[in-house]
């Protein structure tokens, strides 16, 4: 008795493997169209800024001379918003994740904050820019503060955030959190000794992403008023600053030429920061990874 | 091993914030120490905000006063003149930096919140009207005929429309967003008020327009003489007839007000207020004055005539009074 037609499967298997082929190679054109743009864009911001980048643009601070301009006010100011966003956004996030997944009970109105919370992630950042301006540094008070604006960043990376550890949260296998029960732990144990440490490398990845955005967006911050110019460094968190991108876009906007170059310099240092915050995120990731 | 793990997590995390601090009180010990040289240290902030036109004349003033007055904490935003009269009525800022003068509605604001403000004139601009290089038909264009193609009348705009002579192919037109100070004030002169033409491309970045019209045949379009001066080679001026003779905006032109309607001035507004009450914003608004013609000059835009500064200084020597 013969199971397979063998002629039949023969017959069809060149157009299946060319099906395959095609795939395949569809699949890493996708990946070059990303991979090309991304190569242009560091080539032409490399060839183009590379010449102003030394050590006199990290310690300089802006100037209308462009020989003469430096990032330093707007390099210190977007380290010190990441000292109060990450923190803070990160804390807020996960605590929210935990609750709505481990503690909140079923019902609609955890469905409906879920369904919120996502659709939050998708509100122009302008909006957050305007909320900041209402709430952070009028009715608090906080003026243009670094306090303020990372309050203001906070709540426009926070959906993303929760989102992403939400899903770690969930990917974790409830054997794990039942034989954490069975050995007698309480609640908050297991979710503080099993289930975070499971999900952190979820958590993180969620984190990375955020806090990118974070650092790269300028528009909640025009709206809430922090300057282009400053030449002086923040000392506390009510002090004002500004931040790499509002420093970028004003050099990209000005007539003279030498700008440009001056601000594609700029964009490498951006470029810079981001790749060591991600690294750093990556190196923790990997540590917790090893032990599943 | 678990807690050795999220303690070395602490530590890395602990580590980058530490790093961040430290990189900022480091880095202010060292700007510091020019403060010994000058006599009669001032302290405080001076907050500006407005229009991104005026925007390199106030950081280039800014710049030179951190070297006279480190302590003195100078921040200049550049969020728009609307945006800069919005933060000034709200009392938010010292100074409002403006391509236009004041709107009749933002007076009526600004008298509203008991806000009482001096109008300081900074520097010339000339609103430049550029075609793209290998336009060889356009020389200069009247007053009239610039209204004719910029004002909307709900049809498709042909160069043949202005002029019989010329091509009749779609004319493509550039222009600064309408939050900006520099449409303001061509709505006000050239539109009157009406509408623009509804398929001009509007941007708030004005390299956007430059390479807009220096890669369209067929472009037209403005923005401030800094744009055009540092561009000069990749764009085709057109001289306006005012009918008194066309005239191209050159430094001298704009200068002497012979370029007309286009020349504007650029303005700063100071709160009477924050002047009265803080020194450094009497003292800051003093040296804006003092400087304001040398470095407008600098950073591509024409310095008034000198009396137009000592009228300047006058007011300011009244508010502090």
């Amino acid at each position: 008795m013969k199971l397979i037609n063998k002629s039949h499967v023969a017959k069809k298997m060149p157009a299946r493997l060319a099906v395959n082929t095609i795939c395949k190679g569809l699949f890493f054109l996708a990946t070059l169209v990303g991979l090309l743009v991304l190569a242009i864009l560091f080539y032409r911001i490399f060839t183009q800024g590379i010449g102003s980048l030394n050590v006199d643009f990290l310690q300089n601070f802006a100037s209308r001379k462009p020989e003469e301009a430096g990032i330093k006010a707007a390099l210190i100011g977007s380290i010190w918003l990441m000292v109060v966003v990450a923190p803070v956004s990160l804390l807020l996030g996960v605590g929210t994740a935990i609750y709505l997944e481990e503690y909140a009970r079923k019902n609609w109105i955890t469905t409906f904050i879920k369904v919120n919370i996502s659709n939050l992630a998708g509100v122009p950042s302008i909006v957050f820019g305007l909320l900041g301006l209402t709430v952070f540094v009028r009715a608090l008070a906080l003026d243009r503060s670094i306090l303020a604006a990372g309050l203001t960043m906070s709540l426009l990376v926070l959906p993303v955030i929760i989102v992403a550890a939400q899903e770690a949260i969930r990917a974790v296998p409830r054997d794990l959190r039942e034989a954490s029960f069975g050995m007698g732990a309480t609640k908050w144990q297991t979710i503080l000794k099993v289930v975070l440490p499971a999900a952190i490398p979820g958590i993180l990845t969620g984190g990375i992403l955020a806090l990118s955005r974070a650092i790269g967006e300028t528009a909640p911050l025009v709206v809430v008023g922090i300057p282009m110019f400053i030449a002086f460094l923040p000392q506390t968190v009510m002090d004002t600053f500004t931040v790499l991108p509002m420093q970028i876009y004003n050099w990209t906007s000005r007539p003279q030429e030498e700008f440009q170059q001056v601000a594609a310099a700029g964009i490498i240092v951006l470029l810079i920061l981001l790749i060591f915050m991600n690294s750093i995120a990556v190196i923790i990731r990997n540590k917790f990874q090893k032990r599943y | 091993m678990r807690r050795f793990k999220f303690m070395a997590m602490t530590a890395v995390m602990g580590g980058v914030i530490a790093v961040a601090v430290g990189c900022g009180s480091n880095d202010t010990s060292n700007s510091g120490k020019g403060n010994e040289a000058a006599s009669n240290q001032l302290k405080g902030e001076v907050i500006t905000d407005g229009s991104s036109t005026v925007f390199p004349i106030m950081e280039a003033v800014a710049e030179e006063y951190m070297a006279t007055q480190p302590d003195v904490k100078v921040s200049v935003g550049s969020s728009g003149t609307g945006g800069g009269f919005k933060k000034f009525i709200a009392g938010d800022t010292d100074l409002a930096n403006a391509s236009r003068p004041v709107k009749e509605e933002e007076s009526a604001l600004l008298d509203e919140k008991g806000v009482k403000y001096t109008e300081l004139k900074l520097a010339f601009d000339g609103i430049s009207i550029v075609a793209n290089k290998d336009n060889d038909f356009i020389d200069s264009l009247t007053v009239e005929e610039l209204q004719k193609l910029w004002i909307d009348n709900g049809k498709v705009k042909k160069w043949s429309d202005i002029r019989p002579e010329w091509p009749n192919e779609e004319i493509k037109f550039y222009s600064p967003g309408t939050d900006s100070g520099t449409y303001d004030y061509f709505n006000e002169v050239i539109l009157e008020e009406k509408p623009m033409v509804e398929n001009a491309t509007l941007s708030e970045d004005d390299n956007v327009l430059v390479q807009g019209v220096e890669g369209d045949k067929n472009a037209i379009g403005f923005f401030g003489y800094a744009y055009y001066s540092e561009n000069k080679d990749k764009l085709k001026i057109i001289s306006i007839d005012n009918g008194k003779g066309a005239v191209e905006p050159t430094h001298e032109t704009i200068k002497s007000g012979e370029y007309a309607p286009l020349s504007r001035p650029l303005y700063t507004y100071v709160a009477n207020k924050s002047v009265a009450e803080k020194e450094q914003v009497a003292d800051y608004t003093q040296f804006i004055i003092e400087n304001a013609g040398e470095l407008a000059e600098e950073v591509g835009y024409i310095s008034l005539p000198e009396e137009e500064y000592q009228k300047d200084l006058d007011k300011l020597k009244e508010l502090e009074k």
